[in-house]
């Protein structure tokens, strides 16, 4: 769900999401449902009563290599390869749901996509006449094959816009108006979705000359969900990680990692310092890693540090615990303070050692409340790097 | 001298009257920012009292600088009206505009970044800090008791990260301190501010602050190797950071830029910059070129 940094959260659809969207906006796609049982993909097969295609639906590139996409001639092989493919690891991603298409015989394939390009702070569309192959390897080998042109956020895409880009990635005449309108509908996607990607590839022409879009990815920005309320429901909630899920409920920006220092701090970029820290310290400890990212934000107070230490103890994993909090807005005193009542607040529940380094405002009246509070479980460290060097050792011991 | 912010800066505050904007306000004038005005349409004509400085609200911001010669916009706005109010803050032609407002979706950046463009607006943010030039004037969140004026520029992407690096700093000192912000699109750059710092001749040595995402170090490694003789000190977070979900294959494609840590502290080393492992050796080399 984390895309730049950890801090801007874009949400990446599965592909039947991103075809229903595409769909609902107008674009040309083939007939298709998805299933979470075999007996469901028969149906939907029955239903289309003609050759379809079974595709694993995981957010990762490479499933036609690990099996995840089958041909079936009827709903009966459609059952069959649905059982194949449904409960398949690709890239570790587990399949727990399949789309079943109708198969189209492709003439041509081309490539079509609008994106935010971050550097130039515009957007981009990119076209091309070959697509089908990987892009990335196309954009190395042939670049002049690839078109890109930015898209003016401030103008959008009309209909003399799209044949911009078409007739700049040179698409064959007897498509091109196809295709025109093709990328009027996907820019509609793209702005009014909020999105940040639409990519269509391929985007087919099949052999009675109709184009289509057979395979599309579509990444949401979740800033917008105050205008998109029906995004949520877009959320892969099944396959999130349960801490996640519960972190998320209070509003707390945690990402679950596979170490065993479980770290707390003020800000993302300090957060994400914390982790680099801890991680140079741990290899002194044979290799002792952050258990996850969690910014609490500015604020600091009681309850925000309350919730924010019962996730992270909540990980079983967590040998020890780094809260990393510089003292601005909220002063050290009151971040000290919160520490002492949240471990009032968890009681029992606190069992792991604590090392806190707190640094910046009131720092010596900080450093005192928790001296006074003499905690079993809390230590306090002066520098950022030492509580590092200490949370790594105590999670070795 | 400072960069964009100093003594003689007027500043505004588009959402002065909302919680943020009242508690930060109040921040602002505490720390000696000229604090002239606030704009909110509904409250217009009326004045807000913070500790016994009455600060008027104007209708607009183009009211605002009529009335009161501002230069400088602090937003404070909430993301569904950010858009709005970078966009007016523009049209009024105000020197700096300041948006502290977290949460804004891209599109509205990406807009307002456009809209902008050709305009005589410099934007900083979205979702940044704000900028401080200590003693003098403090324009957004940073907590001005934490350093004292000196010889230091510097520009980050993390708000607590410039926080660290200003009190670890704050025997020497800072010209001007500015959180640039780490959404995906932003006005002001790293480039900006080492372009401005560069010219600024109060300024003796700059700390830049980068982390993953994007390729703007790589471009501010490039700026500095060309145009930049003044020493530079810098940090990247982000070494262990989760690589998260790729924007599909077209964002690689784009970007020209593996966007991690590493490759950042490869461009900074080969632009000369010194990258410091920690936040603390990053200041330890900053001791190395400056004094206090």
């Amino acid at each position: 769900m984390v895309t730049g940094g950890l801090r801007c959260l874009f949400v990446d659809l599965f592909e039947y999401q991103a075809r229903d969207l595409l769909a609902s906006h107008g674009v040309p796609v083939l007939p298709g449902g998805v299933a979470e049982t075999p007996e469901q993909a028969e149906a939907i097969a029955r239903e289309i009563a003609a050759p379809v295609v079974v595709k694993a639906q995981v957010k990762t590139g490479g499933r036609g290599k690990a099996g995840g996409v089958k041909l079936a001639d009827d709903a009966d092989e459609a059952k069959a390869r649905a059982q194949d493919i449904l409960g398949l690891d690709i890239k570790g991603h587990i399949t727990q749901k399949v789309m079943v298409a109708q198969a189209s015989d492709i003439a041509e394939e081309y490539y079509f996509s609008y994106l935010l390009d971050r550097s130039n702070r515009t957007f981009l569309a990119m076209a091309s006449k070959e697509g089908g192959m990987d892009i990335e390897q196309l954009a190395v080998e042939r670049p002049e094959a690839l078109a890109r042109i930015p898209v003016d956020a401030s103008k959008g895409v009309d209909e003399a816009k799209a044949a911009e880009i078409v007739d700049a990635a040179g698409f064959p005449g007897e498509v091109r108006d196809q295709v025109i309108a093709i990328a009027v509908q996907l820019w509609d996607v793209f702005s009014k979705e909020d999105a940040t990607l639409v990519e269509v590839n391929p985007l087919a022409k099949a052999p009675d000359g109709t184009v289509l879009a057979l395979d599309a990815k579509v990444t949401l920005d979740e800033n917008a969900s105050f205008r998109q309320p029906e995004h949520a429901a877009l959320e892969d909630a099944a396959s999130a990680d349960p801490l996640e899920a519960a972190a998320k409920e209070k509003d707390l920006n945690y990402v679950k990692l596979d170490g065993e220092v479980g770290i707390i701090g003020n800000g993302a970029g300090l957060v994400m310092s914390t982790l680099d820290v801890v991680a140079y310290a741990g290899e002194e400890f044979g290799g002792v890693k952050p258990a996850n990212f969690l910014d609490i934000g500015g604020g600091a107070s009681a309850e925000v540090m309350a919730n924010g230490l019962h996730i992270i103890l909540g990980d079983p994993a967590v040998k020890s615990v780094f809260v990393n909090v510089f003292g601005g807005i909220t002063a050290c005193d009151a971040v000290a303070n919160g520490i002492v009542s949240a471990l009032g607040i968890l009681g029992d529940e606190a069992t792991k050692p604590l090392v806190v380094r707190l640094d910046g405002n009131n720092v010596e009246e900080g450093r005192r409340i928790l001296a006074e509070a003499n905690h079993p479980l809390v230590t306090v460290v002066d520098t950022m790097d030492g509580a590092a060097r200490r949370a790594a050792e105590l999670a070795a011991a | 001298m400072s960069i964009f912010l100093n003594e003689n800066s007027k500043v505004i505050v588009q959402g002065m009257t909302g919680s943020e904007g009242r508690k930060h306000t109040q921040r602002m004038l505490a720390s000696g920012t000229a604090i002239v005005g606030g704009v909110n349409p509904r409250k217009a004509g009326e004045s807000v009292d913070f500790d016994g400085t009455s600060v008027p609200v104007f209708g607009g911001v183009a009211e605002a600088m009529k009335e009161t010669g501002a230069d400088v916009s602090v937003i404070f706005v909430p993301p569904p009206y950010a858009k709005a109010a970078v966009i007016e803050a523009v049209d009024a032609q105000i020197g700096l505009a300041v948006v502290i407002t977290e949460g804004i979706p891209v599109h509205d950046s990406t807009y307002f970044w456009a809209h902008a463009q050709g305009s005589s607006t410099r934007i900083i943010g979205p979702n940044c800090p704000g900028l401080i030039s200590p003693g003098r004037s403090n324009a957004g969140i940073i907590p001005a008791n934490i350093t004292q004026a000196g010889k230091i520029g510097l520009v980050s992407k993390s708000g607590t990260l410039t926080y660290q690096m200003m009190y670890e700093l704050r025997d020497i000192g800072f010209s001007t301190a500015v959180g640039i912000g780490g959404d995906p699109v932003i006005g002001t750059t790293h480039i900006d501010c080492l372009q401005a710092f560069q010219n600024d001749p109060e300024t003796e040595a700059i700390v830049m602050i980068g982390e993953i995402g994007g390729d703007a170090e790589e471009r501010a490694a490039d700026f500095i190797k060309a145009n930049v003789t003044k020493p530079v000190v810098g940090y990247v977070a982000g070494f262990t950071a989760p690589e998260g979900k790729t924007m599909g294959h077209a964002g690689a494609i784009v970007s020209g830029s593996a966007g991690t840590a590493q490759a950042k502290q490869e461009a900074l080393e080969a632009a000369g910059v010194r990258v410091g492992k920690t936040p603390s050796e990053t200041a330890r080399l900053m001791r190395e070129i400056v004094s206090s």
